[in-house]
């Protein structure tokens, strides 16, 4: 407990005189120390704001519960600066529109809803009273403002470019010995103005003079990235170029390391070997040359084929759409037609991909005689005697085989992340089922030891972390949020992806992707300058402490965290990393000694807030249960079920939580022992189309609740009495009904035999 | 936060954000973390724009309020973007650098201290078509505009006031929250750049007559389907038919209506493909043995959105039909879609319940133009201009994309304001 002094204002319109009983309401706030108590009849207006704030003068108010309506729907009053901590509690959301009103609020036997409120009452007190105003991190360094680049490619120099003309030094790094990456290899690109029928010629080699000549922009070519260590603002990275390492600090990092080409020679079913086939990429070395030739004896052809998809849209290949695979062969067909007026291009595909204005580029190519197109599968492709190609191929509009000749053909082979590996995940005993497991693996030289399930990672980073050497990877190795909401979140603070290594696109999409990302790179340097943490709680100044004096070194702190955020020392005690922290309380939920908590959000905290009023006796027939509520979803849907005036079950006592993996296990113990009935944790969907905000904090709760009951069974209870649940923020006809069936699943187990304890 | 409500009438920003979608929203909220000053400004009573309407995003099929609640909540307590909702802008005047931008706020008559209405407006005598619905619904003069909307505030719809019977009821308001004699007032904003994230509408399918838009309600819009599926649009989430709210066997998604069409929209919309295919699986998730036509001329999902199509198509009752959807009519109580093989002119019919034209997404731009000398082309897209221009395009009225696409497009454009205010 700390030292406060706490006023309580409660809300006293005729909807709530005509619910509750403010006189008990009044007695409530006095039994828990409130030095003021309020009612008003519009509390939450700038009048009522007005007299909490000469309170506070007046009065020394440090903290301050407002009964009325959710933060959520109101929430431009109560700022009254960093010290004087608000906490607003629902009580129309959570009590008046969702419950019936007692008949008589002071019949102790029957008045649930003014017991509802009175405990909400408790339970915001009891929260302010083991909580104090989060104070901004201290830091003894100071804040990088330059952004590191690695890659230079397009993506890169162009990241690099909005970077430094926003203020910001630049370092890029580049492995090869020259900037521009494949794009500098092409001859011409895809139209980019109206009337959008035209190639445009590539202007790789004017945004590599500007990079040039950018001040702020330091590039290392032939320069890989031997070691990262440090957080967001100060990364501590180790440069190597041949065998000079150079260490430099940076604030945030932008991986623009590309793609490459699908293995061509994987393709010989599509007669990738023959030497009259060839790649797109292999298409673009003759461009480049300015000679389309045979391959074969060196003479103009008279018919080139395309075959889309080589390799792409492919389960045996590669599954996903390479996305600008279609319109790249347009513009070597284009560049063909240009050369030779009189040679016919055969393009066979699948479905041509043309979207948005490229549709119109697409429309120049079929009014242009010398192209046909034929949508198909491919079935066989053969060299004749005379080296033409042939390929048959199901022709889809006409139901017909057929069978299309051509002097030679190309592939148009699709995009792979640089970050792909192949079988990229650190072998571990329990793998994705066992996230609490601590596995000891191999001790990479600087002592820090990857995590189980750790991937193995393309090793492009070469961070020092805990959990791995790069960017934690999707589906086909691209390092993507897989949020549509928030496309460059990643699970690295502070590292950002950009480019073709997200995901297939090309250099028009590339170059917003390289300015989006850029944003996102000196945003953190801003952010983590000001002390405060990045998304999804950017400005949150508060920040995990670790008591380590009492750490056990049971490592699953730094298993858990979502974001990489924690490091071990040798004896694997966590090392703290804040700037890489997101706030969402998941190493508070892991850890069994209960040694990490914020200023604001606290084990303590929550176990104040359960044990904050009288638990009825069980002769009484009032079940309490403890709903344990994701704030950002399963809360939002409570509350709008509450508007439209849904009703829920009076047993039902809220705990809003940042994340449900911050709900720590001794939470749910201590509810057992002061005699909860049951305990339900609400929160976001998990498994592969996750939508947890933290990625994995639902996923490890619902781990976590299975391993609570083998306490159960010692305690000898039901295993109902601990249950998690999934929603999203539209199940408002959804989470009443849990919540109601819960109620009545725990009211037939009858009460919990801990409770007269 | 929302400022309706605040006593400002001029105000010195970094950048000003013309449209309250999804790309608007992302590009305040991006540019005010990294340090500007933002004024955000919304045409409608309530930010969320386009998505909002939307019941689930692709591939995920999560619902786009769980994002825009996150947003909401890094606008909610943030000192540094003032929204401004019911807004539009009267005039901008001035250069890259420094434009002096006028606002007009039209009055919500509703103070932003006010109560919740939901018990009051039911008794409200006066109502209107619901765009948010697409029109399948009515709302009370009174309003709430949807679940988690931001601000939170009940609206008033101005029309009310015409109507006397609407007058005299909201004099009966249950607090003083009500202040029927707002006036419209202005803002005037100075800001050293603009981002035009004014977004798109629906390609109007008044003008696809021969696909049978207007004969029947049973013919609908990929827009109209997906608040047909939202727990929140006109039938509570239950796909049914909008004639006569009857059961559905089989549904026609007819691609490409009003898109790649020399007669209406050249252009590909680029998201109709994967909508469809999301939306038939909003149809078989209530009715798993319903039949799921799709006419297409290309099945366009690029990157890993091919994933979704490849799921789909590995489900029976999903039949996909290369060939352009030339004509729907009504036949014996059902709709019959013809459709034509474009390489051997071959027609087929299909007879189903309910059809959906997944009309493309045209640019609001090239229905209001923008008020400021910008480069559109034809089709009344923004040309995207270079670095040192004062007014960028954003998102969808820059070219047809998908939320995630106009994500990086929105988060892109904060870095130029931050440029732009930087250059002093």
């Amino acid at each position: 407990m700390v030292d406060i002094k706490l006023g309580v204002y409660c809300a006293a319109d005729d909807e709530v005189k005509n619910t509750l009983s403010l006189e008990r309401m009044e007695t409530a706030a006095k039994e828990e120390k409130a030095v003021v108590f309020r009612i008003h009849e519009n509390i939450s207006s700038p009048e009522g704001e007005e007299l909490i704030r000469k309170d506070i003068e007046e009065k020394g108010l440090d903290r301050i519960v407002v009964l009325d309506r959710s933060h959520r729907t109101y929430p431009d009053f109560f700022d009254f600066g960093e010290d004087i901590l608000v906490e607003q509690v629902p009580l129309r959301e959570w009590v008046i529109w969702s419950h019936d009103p007692d008949e008589d609020p002071e019949d102790e036997e029957e008045n649930h809803t003014q017991l509802l409120a009175e405990d909400y009452l408790r339970m915001a007190c009891a929260k302010l009273g083991n909580t104090k105003p989060p104070h901004r991190i201290e830091t003894e360094n100071s804040i990088s403002r330059t952004v590191l680049v690695i890659g230079g490619g397009i993506a890169g120099i162009r990241s690099a470019l909005n970077s430094a003309r926003a203020g910001y030094e630049v370092v890029l790094v580049e492995k090869e010995e020259r900037l521009g990456g494949w794009s500098a290899k092409f001859k011409k690109s895809f139209p980019s103005k109206p009337p959008y029928d035209k190639l445009t010629e590539n202007n790789i080699n004017s945004f590599i003079e500007q990079l040039n000549n950018e001040q702020n922009i330091k590039i290392h070519l032939s320069t890989i990235i031997k070691k990262i260590s440090g957080q967001p603002g100060e990364f501590v990275v180790t440069l190597q170029n041949g065998s000079e390492p150079e260490v430099i600090n940076v604030g945030s990092i932008i991986q623009a390391t590309g793609w490459r080409p699908y293995e061509a020679k994987k393709l010989g079913h599509l007669g990738y070997g023959n030497k009259n086939v060839i790649t797109n990429i292999q298409f673009e070395e003759m461009l480049t040359d300015g000679n389309i030739v045979i391959p074969s004896n060196g003479k103009a052809p008279g018919s080139i084929a395309f075959i889309q998809c080589a390799g792409s849209r492919d389960k045996e290949h590669l599954p996903y759409c390479s996305a600008v695979c279609c319109r790249a062969s347009l513009k070597h067909a284009m560049q063909i037609r240009e050369q030779y007026p009189d040679t016919k291009v055969y393009i066979l595909y699948k479905d041509i991909r043309s979207p948005g204005q490229y549709e119109l580029f697409y429309q120049a190519a079929q009014n242009d005689p010398g192209f046909f197109f034929t949508k198909g599968e491919v079935v066989e492709v053969r060299a004749s005697e005379n080296d033409t190609i042939e390929i048959d191929l199901d022709e889809t509009l006409l139901g017909e085989k057929i069978t299309v000749c051509a002097d030679m053909l190309v592939l148009a082979t699709g995009m792979v992340p640089s970050t792909f590996v192949e079988d990229g995940v650190v072998e571990s005993s329990g793998g994705e089922d066992a996230p609490d497991t601590p596995v000891e693996d191999e001790v990479p030289e600087d002592g820090k030891k990857m995590a189980s399930g750790a991937e193995k990672g393309a090793q492009i980073l070469n961070l020092s972390y805990r959990q791995g050497t790069d960017l934690p990877t999707l589906k086909y190795g691209f390092p993507d949020s897989h949020f549509i909401c928030f496309p460059y979140e990643t699970r690295r603070t502070g590292i950002f992806a950009a480019g073709t290594v997200r995901a297939p696109m090309d250099i028009a999409q590339v170059t917003n992707d390289a300015a989006g990302a850029a944003l996102k790179a000196i945003q953190a340097i801003e952010l983590v300058d000001k002390g405060q943490a990045l998304h999804p709680r950017a400005r949150d100044i508060s920040w995990p402490e670790f008591s380590l004096q009492r750490c056990t070194q049971c490592k699953r702190c730094t298993e858990d965290c979502p974001f990489g955020a924690l490091d071990e020392d040798d004896k694997g005690t966590p090392q703290n990393n804040i700037a890489r922290c997101r706030r969402c309380g998941t190493c508070m939920g892991a850890c069994p000694e209960r040694i990490i908590n914020f200023e604001d959000y606290s084990v303590p905290m929550g176990n104040d807030m359960i044990k904050a009023f009288e638990m009825p006796e069980e002769d009484e027939e009032k079940p309490r249960i403890m709903a344990f509520m994701c704030e950002n979803d399963a809360l939002p849907a409570l509350e709008a079920a509450a508007q439209k005036r849904i009703k829920w079950s009076p047993w039902i006592r809220i705990f809003p939580v940042r994340c449900l993996g911050s709900v720590n296990l001794v939470w749910i113990t201590n509810c057992l022992d002061a005699g909860y009935d049951g305990i339900i944790l609400i929160g976001c969907k998990h498994g592969e189309n996750y939508q947890c905000h933290f990625i994995r904090g639902s996923e490890l709760a619902e781990y976590r609740m299975g391993n609570i009951q083998e306490k159960l069974k010692q305690m000898a209870l039901e295993e109902e009495r601990v249950q998690v649940e999934a929603v999203t923020i539209t199940d408002w006809e959804k989470v009443p009904k849990i919540l109601n069936d819960y109620a009545e699943e725990i009211e037939e187990i009858g009460p919990n035999p801990f409770k007269d304890f | 936060m929302p400022d309706n409500g605040a006593n400002i009438d001029r105000m010195k920003v970094d950048v000003l954000v013309v449209g309250g979608g999804i790309a608007g929203i992302t590009s305040a909220i991006e540019a005010s973390e990294a340090g500007l000053k933002v004024v955000l400004i919304e045409r409608e009573a309530y930010l969320g724009g386009r998505v909002a309407q939307l019941n689930q995003y692709f591939p995920k099929l999560c619902p786009p309020t769980c994002g825009l609640e996150i947003n909401y909540r890094r606008l909610r307590d943030n000192q540094s973007v003032n929204v401004f909702t019911l807004a539009s802008i009267e005039k901008i005047e001035g250069n890259p650098g420094d434009y002096t931008i006028t606002v007009s706020l039209k009055p919500r008559y509703v103070k932003p201290w006010a109560g919740d209405y939901s018990e009051w407006a039911e008794s409200c005598p006066v109502e209107f078509d619901d765009a948010f619905n697409y029109g399948m619904k009515k709302h009370k003069a009174l309003y709430y505009p949807y679940e988690n909307a931001f601000p939170a505030e009940w609206t008033i719809d101005e029309r009310a006031f015409g109507n006397p019977d609407f007058v005299e009821w909201v004099k009966g308001c249950p607090d003083n929250g009500i202040d029927p004699d707002e006036k419209e007032r202005t803002v005037v904003i100075n800001a050293s750049s603009i981002a035009w994230a004014t977004g798109w509408a629906p390609y109007n399918p008044e003008n696809l007559t021969e696909l049978g838009y207007g004969s029947s309600s049973d013919i609908i819009t990929n827009v109209m389907m997906e608040r047909l599926a939202a727990p929140n649009g006109p039938t509570s989430g239950k796909i049914v038919k909008p004639s006569d709210g009857g059961k559905i066997g089989s549904v026609a998604f007819v691609q490409c209506a009003g898109s790649r069409d020399e007669n209406h929209l050249p252009f590909c919309s680029g998201v109709c493909c994967t909508v469809s295919l999301k939306q038939a699986s909003y149809v078989l998730e209530q009715i798993p043995d319903a039949d799921i036509h799709m006419f297409y001329i290309d099945v366009r999902t690029p990157g890993r959105l091919e994933d979704f199509y490849q799921a789909r198509q590995e489900i029976e009752n999903i039949h996909l039909h290369r060939g352009k959807a030339v004509k729907v009519e009504t036949k014996n109580n059902c709709l019959e879609v013809t459709a034509e093989n474009t390489l051997t002119g071959e027609l087929t019919k299909t007879s189903v319940d309910l059809v959906v034209l997944a009309t493309g997404m045209q640019p609001s731009t090239a229905l209001e133009k923008p008020p400021i000398d910008i480069e559109m082309d034809e089709n009344g897209f923004i040309v995207q201009q270079d670095e040192a221009a004062g007014v960028y395009g954003v998102g969808t009225c820059v070219r047809p994309m998908e939320v995630a696409a106009t994500l990086q497009d929105a988060t892109g454009a904060a870095i130029k304001a931050v440029q732009m205010a930087r250059r002093g």
